[in-house]
């Protein structure tokens, strides 16, 4: 079990979270975020902090399978869930799909937003309702990157739908 | 974040009970606007009652053909429901109009009513805002007011509810369930928000210790002649300037049953049954369109910055009514207007 990993002496709450499949038993002050606990204690900084607001999508990962913003979730209230992070995707040697078809698309210039894009899109693909280019751009507006990358991103995930038989996909684009 | 105490409800009981001993107590559903309040300091709840592990995540068959929609179900499932977008396509269009698929994947549908308005003021602690502090002014009139109401305000409060959901829900009629420690009872959608009169820091009627437990939508004809229209600011991930929902019933190019509710322009969603009812019987022409945009708005004042939301309104009406009487509801992806 980790020790109280946020502020000793403050009142915690106990949870339970599985992040990147290895189960954590955390002692955590209850305003904490789950972006805060994982870039902080978790020490698990692929997910960033933008603005901290709901308003760019750096932060997105994936709870329960679902892409959410995690600067706008209390940590304490994910008792039992599953956290997935960009680090619980892949590895530098063995890369998810999605981080490969965006180093092959060349699918960010500064890469901040990058871990927060690739988590939105593996989303995506398993949300199942991207039928057209148009149908991406839309479900991936909750990802803003200021360097402007979106053509390179829309490309990047119009290939892992393609080559992952996401048949619809392949239906609307004949 | 200020620091707070946390709680679990295990029942709804325990959740409206905890909430009616503690003045100082919030209920966390998804979070997303809550969470975001408090980090502005605008939100300063003692107490928080986590209410994400109560049973109220199902969408229910009612006898007539509507739904019973419980207040934890996510905008995502509400939108993308399969029953939801054939019997009221209004309902998800309009939820699809709005936020991010990350926000929608997190936010609820009652904390979609209860959301805050997004006035910048109000967001600002820095400033006057009846609405944040009663008493302190409202800093938006003569202020930055271009996203700010164009009906139904008052010389205390000039902001506007943020929700598109609630727009196509206030055209829809629903019946919003809320639990209290006395009981349950039905509040009418019309009368669930409230405009802001000399009490801005209310933005519904629910009372103390009252939590929304659930929505009904009874069925009706409106899956064929309706749209959600939205203009903003960009075409994705932004709040609406002017929304309208619009559905009929149409009958030999006469309208038979009109429903439309305006969003962005008002402390609640705008709607006025008087005057659909007059429209009963009426050519559905854009003559008659532009009369119902008129009726509509003939109480309409700017505020300087935002004069030009009565003429957008207006436009917005009329397109949505002709949107609406073709069959051709907006598209929320491919954003091109019709």
């Amino acid at each position: 079990m980790d020790s109280a990993l946020l502020g000793s002496g403050l009142p915690t709450c106990s949870v339970n979270i599985s992040i990147n499949g290895e189960n954590r038993s955390l002692d955590i002050p209850p305003w904490v975020t789950l972006l805060d606990l994982l870039r902080g204690p978790l020490e698990l900084t692929g997910t960033k902090k933008g603005c901290d607001h709901g308003q760019c999508g750096a932060c997105t990962v994936l709870i329960n399978g679902e892409r959410v913003n995690s600067c706008l979730k209390l940590a304490v209230s994910l008792d039992g869930a599953e956290v997935t992070t960009i680090e619980g995707l892949g590895t530098p040697d063995n890369l998810h799909p999605m981080q490969k078809a965006f180093v092959e698309h060349d699918a960010f210039q500064c890469g901040y937003c990058t871990p927060g894009q690739i988590c939105s899109a593996v989303g995506l693909v398993k949300e199942g309702r991207a039928r057209s280019r148009a149908d991406i751009r839309e479900l991936m507006s909750g990802n803003l990157c200021r360097c402007g990358a979106y053509s390179n991103i829309a490309d990047a995930i119009e290939e892992v739908l393609g080559a992952e038989g996401a048949q619809p996909y392949k239906e609307a684009a004949e | 974040m200020r620091r707070f105490d946390y709680t679990r409800a295990e029942t709804v009981h325990d959740a409206v009970v905890a909430l009616a001993a503690n003045p100082d107590a919030q209920l966390l559903a998804g979070g997303t606007n809550l969470i975001d309040l408090m980090k502005y300091d605008v939100a300063r709840p003692g107490a928080i009652i986590d209410i994400n592990r109560l049973p109220l995540k199902d969408i229910e068959e009612l006898p007539d053909g509507g739904l019973r929609i419980g207040a934890l179900v996510s905008n995502s499932a509400l939108a993308y429901d399969e029953r939801v977008k054939e019997r009221f396509p209004l309902l998800s269009s309009a939820i699809l109009a709005g936020a991010s698929p990350q926000l929608r994947n997190a936010a609820t549908t009652g904390g979609n009513l209860l959301q805050r308005t997004r006035c910048y003021y109000f967001y600002d602690p820095s400033t006057p805002c009846n609405k944040r502090e009663p008493g302190t002014g409202c800093s938006a009139i003569g202020g930055v007011n271009r996203i700010h109401a164009i009906l139904g305000a008052s010389d205390k409060c000039i902001a506007v509810h943020p929700s598109d959901m609630c727009v196509a829900l206030a055209a829809l009629g629903a019946t919003v369930e809320v639990e209290g420690p006395d009981g349950n009872r039905d509040i009418d959608f019309a009368d669930f928000h409230r405009l802001p009169g000399e009490h801005p820091e209310r933005d519904n009627m629910l009372q103390a210790g009252e939590m929304v437990i659930a929505l009904r939508i009874a069925r009706n004809h409106f899956n064929r002649n309706y749209t959600y229209l939205k203009l903003r600011d960009r075409l994705s991930y932004a709040f609406a300037l002017a929304s309208v929902a619009a559905a009929m019933e149409v009958a030999e190019g006469q309208i038979v049953d009109l429903r439309i509710a305006l969003g962005g322009v008002a402390h609640k969603p705008w709607r006025d049954a008087l005057a659909e009812a007059e429209f009963a019987g009426r050519e559905a022409n854009e003559a008659t369109f532009m009369q119902i945009a008129d009726r509509l708005l003939s109480g309409a004042e700017g505020q300087g910055h935002n004069d030009f939301k009565i003429p957008l309104a207006e436009k917005a009406i009329i397109r949505a009514l002709k949107q609406a009487a073709a069959g051709r509801p907006q598209d929320q992806v491919v954003k091109a207007i019709q």
